[in-house]
């Protein structure tokens, strides 16, 4: 029992001096805690939506009132016409339009029955269902209310179309997010565990002793990364297209080309945790929290960006896969071209030169 | 002009709490061999590596082959070679494999300078193949030495490169060294086995950041101010501690077969003293000092010095 | 004649294929300072671990303190005291939380770790120290530490596995004095070196070369034996022959 006690009593020294335990037992639940109870959430709330109302009378306009009333959207009331439409839905600007026919009241008048079109962006099909569901009940509601004070039912009928995911399958939601990752994972862990690596050993003393200049020693340490991660990228779309029947829409040059920036992305943010970690443990530890974690919380792909606070949308805007993402789906599933994605393909470029700036900054070509 | 010169280097750590080399001058001739020796936190690898341009010292300059470590870094990385404490080798690279990266480091190729290392490379030739964290420290050791050969340096660095390997590698290692030093090639080793001391051409003994002797081993041996005596009996812990507490012992300690003797009496009147004590077997000789005797004088000198400071 | 505190006949360990350690024998007697020398790979700690219970030979007997390796190596631990060069103190504990830990280990009661810290940290002249973490604390002194914490419980034998690396030859010898301290107080010390000086401090010595025991004797009867004035010579001699430490 003492026996017991003095190890007990010893582990507690310990771990109260260690201040990276400390951060992971104390740190790390808060965290948690504040993210997926304030920040992180499925539901949602402002979503951009359109309407189209082709009608302009009573019923329309009683049921638009209904929906703009509600938190979940941000209504936008527009004339577009349908290619406009499907142009704005592209451009990822809005998750959902509903199209109010012409002759909407009169045919509830006279047929009793019409029906409204309620196209929503199923690319993450979560999102997609949940808007739609807000919308059918809205109109169930209105559909509810009218039947009361007549004899006779009236239907009002949502014609939904899901776009670009039409068997709201999850693989086009979670691939784009696991391709992130997967690349990211290797490439920023991998690099910057492989240079600590030589600076733990010792071996990158004698490196710097020589006349190598520092610029080859990082370049030789990221190319086979580099190689391996498009090997990985490569297997990935193929399981995606052959296995989980997951067609690329888009251009695959444009695809791969893509990925390509986010693989030297990665391997730059690798680069620079290994100029400001010491050990092996410290440069994993700092992918996990650098990487990992905003990669899975703030790019997107498990929780809509839009329903976070202010603060973590400023954040996300930082994190690489982001705007990797938002990439991916528009190339992949919504088969776009270059001119959609330019913004964010330029965010990662310089995202790249500055992590490799500051790394090659940092590089020491001496010991401290 | 020197290989290597030291005037003045200090160096501090964590902010200036650690005096880690304090106010060190001297200097190597060329093709000359020379060693520094002394216990672990000595100084031993801080000053090895600001003469190899992987620190900056803080007060101080110096010049390795006539290059100022701090302004001509550059040209110094070109004409040293190093082999740092740790053996600082690719464990998953074969030993041909090692070498062939390091000459290629350099700028060179194995055939170039082939002949610099044939001597130490065929006690490992019939391991070439075999993944250098699987060799034996004395042969990780020799592997090292090539690597920091190939590419037929001027000043070679050595840093404590036979700690922790068996006695009979040791023995060959400094025979190769030896061989090396009629090349012509400057060398200057560090090591903490006071034994080895013996085998340099110049040895400085450094302790507690500062250089407290540098001369030959045979002048620093000569340098020591006392007789020394070795004895010994059957008890040698009783002895010890008689011979501690006798008022005429400057110091008294253990030195394997015999306890090494320093006094301010004669010989005879120590004898007297054990007698009385009861002691009626033993033994007497003269002894030679060795570095080791001289560095535990030294240490004595400066714990005086330091009175209560030094612990 | 003396106690005698660990017998070994003929003890063996193998590994696979390999004969770490083959057929050796001896005896230790009670206050004795034994000094097991032998090159890297020569079978010294794996003999050494048969001895703490931390590994059951194959063949052969062996007793420590009294207790059998085979079938009662818990004892053993109870009996005896270890220290190694690699680790022996916490260092992000303080130096007297250290010594109340392994007091706790060795079934000390809190009287008895009280006295204990009391009287270790005046034999090394640490007051102030005492509460400060060992990390801070210079390799002589950890060193020093680390013997008297592994005779913290008065152990019949302790087991020192190259203790003294990378001191300064002062410091070196004022471990010994330690050491001295407690051979005469009975205690018996088991200790692998290659500092071959040290080899002389010993009562008796055994040098072990490709898992043998090529040599038994008292420094100086080694010395006579093989015609060498230093222990240094002695082991070359032997170590030379030895095929194991070759690669």
């Amino acid at each position: 029992m003492k026996q017991l006690l003095s190890f007990v009593k010893k582990e507690f020294y310990q771990v109260f001096r260690d201040p990276k335990t400390l951060v992971m037992l104390f740190g790390l639940p808060v965290v948690q805690i504040v993210l997926f109870g304030f920040a992180l959430t499925n539901e949602i709330k402002n979503a951009n939506i359109v309407v189209v109302d082709n009608a302009k009378d009573i019923a329309s306009q009683q049921i638009i009132n209904k929906i703009e009333g509600s938190k979940f959207f941000t209504v936008q009331k527009t004339l577009m016409n349908s290619s406009e439409i499907d142009a704005a839905f592209k451009s990822g600007k809005i998750k959902l339009a509903v199209v109010f026919p012409a002759n909407f009241n009169q045919d509830l008048l006279h047929l009793n029955k019409s029906s409204i079109q309620v196209i929503a962006d199923a690319s993450d099909p979560n999102t997609a269902t949940t808007l739609t569901n807000y919308i059918t009940t809205i109109v169930s509601d209105y559909q509810s209310q009218l039947s009361q004070n007549s004899a006779m039912p009236y239907t009002i009928q949502p014609e939904v179309r899901m776009l670009y995911n039409p068997d709201l399958r999850g693989a086009p939601n979670f691939v784009p997010g696991v391709m992130a990752m997967v690349l990211l994972l290797v490439c920023v862990m991998m690099t910057s565990v492989s240079i600590v690596r030589e600076k733990e050993l010792g071996t990158m003393e004698i490196l710097l002793v020589s006349p190598v200049k520092p610029l080859l020693v990082i370049v030789s340490k990221a190319i086979p990364y580099l190689i391996l991660s498009c090997v990985n990228l490569a297997a990935i779309l193929l399981l995606s297209v052959y296995a989980l029947d997951l067609p690329i829409k888009g251009s695959i040059v444009l695809l791969v080309a893509e990925s390509t920036i986010l693989i030297m992305t990665s391997l730059s943010l690798g680069l620079l945790i290994s100029t400001i970690t010491s050990s092996q443990q410290s440069a994993m530890f700092a992918s996990m929290l650098g990487m990992m974690l905003p990669t899975m919380l703030l790019s997107g792909y498990m929780f809509p960006i839009e329903n976070m606070p202010i603060v973590l949308q400023v954040i996300s805007n930082i994190v690489p896969a982001k705007w990797y993402y938002i990439i991916v789906k528009a190339v992949m599933l919504k088969g776009l071209g270059f001119a959609s994605i330019w913004k964010e393909t330029v965010i990662l470029i310089g995202m790249t030169l500055v992590f490799l700036v500051i790394a090659l900054r940092n590089f020491k070509i001496r010991l401290e | 002009m020197n290989a290597i010169t030291l005037n003045n280097i200090t160096k501090t750590y964590n902010k200036g709490t650690v005096l880690a080399v304090d106010d060190v001058s001297f200097s190597v001739e060329k093709g000359e061999m020379f060693g520094l020796i002394g216990p672990d936190g000595a100084g031993k690898s801080s000053i090895f590596r600001m003469l190899t341009t992987l620190l900056l010292p803080d007060k101080g300059t110096a010049t390795v082959g006539g290059y100022d470590v701090i302004k001509d870094f550059k040209a110094i990385r070109g004409i040293l070679g190093y082999m740092p404490g740790k053996f600082s080798l690719y464990q998953d690279l074969t030993v041909e494999e090692n070498l062939n990266f390091f000459a290629t480091v350099f700028d060179t190729t194995i055939e170039e300078n082939y002949d610099m290392i044939k001597d130490i490379y065929v006690q490992i030739e019939p391991f070439k193949d075999r993944r250098a964290g699987k060799l034996s420290g004395g042969m990780k050791q020799k592997l090292a030495l090539c690597c920091a050969l190939i590419h037929k340096p001027e000043v070679l660095f050595l840093d404590e490169p036979t700690t922790g390997v068996d006695v009979v590698s040791r023995k060959e290692f400094w025979e190769m060294l030896k061989r090396l030093k009629k090349q012509g090639i400057t060398i200057l080793v560090s090591t903490s086995y006071m034994d080895e001391a013996t085998l340099c051409d110049r040895i400085g003994l450094i302790l507690g950041g500062k250089v407290l002797s540098i001369a030959s081993p045979s002048d620093t041996i000569k340098a020591y101010p006392e007789k020394l005596y070795g004895v010994k009996s059957a008890n040698m812990y009783k002895l010890l501690n008689d011979l501690r507490s006798f008022k005429d012992t400057i110091n008294c300690y253990t030195f394997g077969e015999y306890l090494h003797l320093s006094v301010t009496c004669t010989e005879d009147e120590v004898k007297k003293y054990l007698q009385e004590k009861g002691y009626d077997d033993v033994k007497f000789i003269e002894a030679t000092p060795t570095v080791e005797d001289c560095f535990i004088r030294l240490l004595k000198e400066q714990n005086e010095r330091n009175g209560n400071n030094n612990k | 004649m003396s106690e005698t505190v660990i017998t070994t006949n003929k003890l063996t360990k193998r590994f696979g294929d390999f004969v770490a350690v083959d057929e050796i024998s001896f005896d230790v007697h009670k206050g004795e300072i034994f000094g097991f020398l032998g090159a890297n790979g020569a079978g010294k700690t794996t003999a050494m671990r048969m001895l703490c219970g931390l590994s059951i030979p194959i063949s052969g007997q062996a007793t420590v303190a009294g207790f059998d390796v085979f079938t009662q190596p818990e004892e053993i631990k109870k009996n005896i005291g270890y220290m190694s060069q690699k680790f022996s103190l916490y260092e992000d504990l303080s130096v007297l939380e250290n010594i109340e830990f392994y007091g706790g280990i060795y079934g000390l009661s809190n009287k008895e770790i009280k006295e204990k810290s009391k009287e270790l940290t005046e034999k090394l002249g640490l007051y102030k120290e005492a509460k400060k973490l060992v990390r801070s604390l210079p390799l002589g002194w950890k060193q020093k530490l680390s013997f008297l914490v592994a005779i913290v419980h008065e152990p019949k034998i302790v087991f020192l596995d190259e203790p003294t690396g990378g001191v300064d030859p002062s410091m070196r010898r004022e471990f010994w004095d330690l050491i001295y301290d407690a051979a005469d107080k009975g205690i018996t010390i088991f200790v692998t070196t290659h500092y071959l000086d040290e080899a002389e401090y010993c009562n008796r010595v055994t040098i072990m070369v490709d898992g043998k025991i090529e040599a038994l004797d008292s420094p100086a009867g080694l010395r006579e034996k093989f015609g060498v004035p230093t222990m240094d010579e002695v082991f070359y001699k032997l170590a030379r022959a030895a095929k194991r430490s070759a690669d």
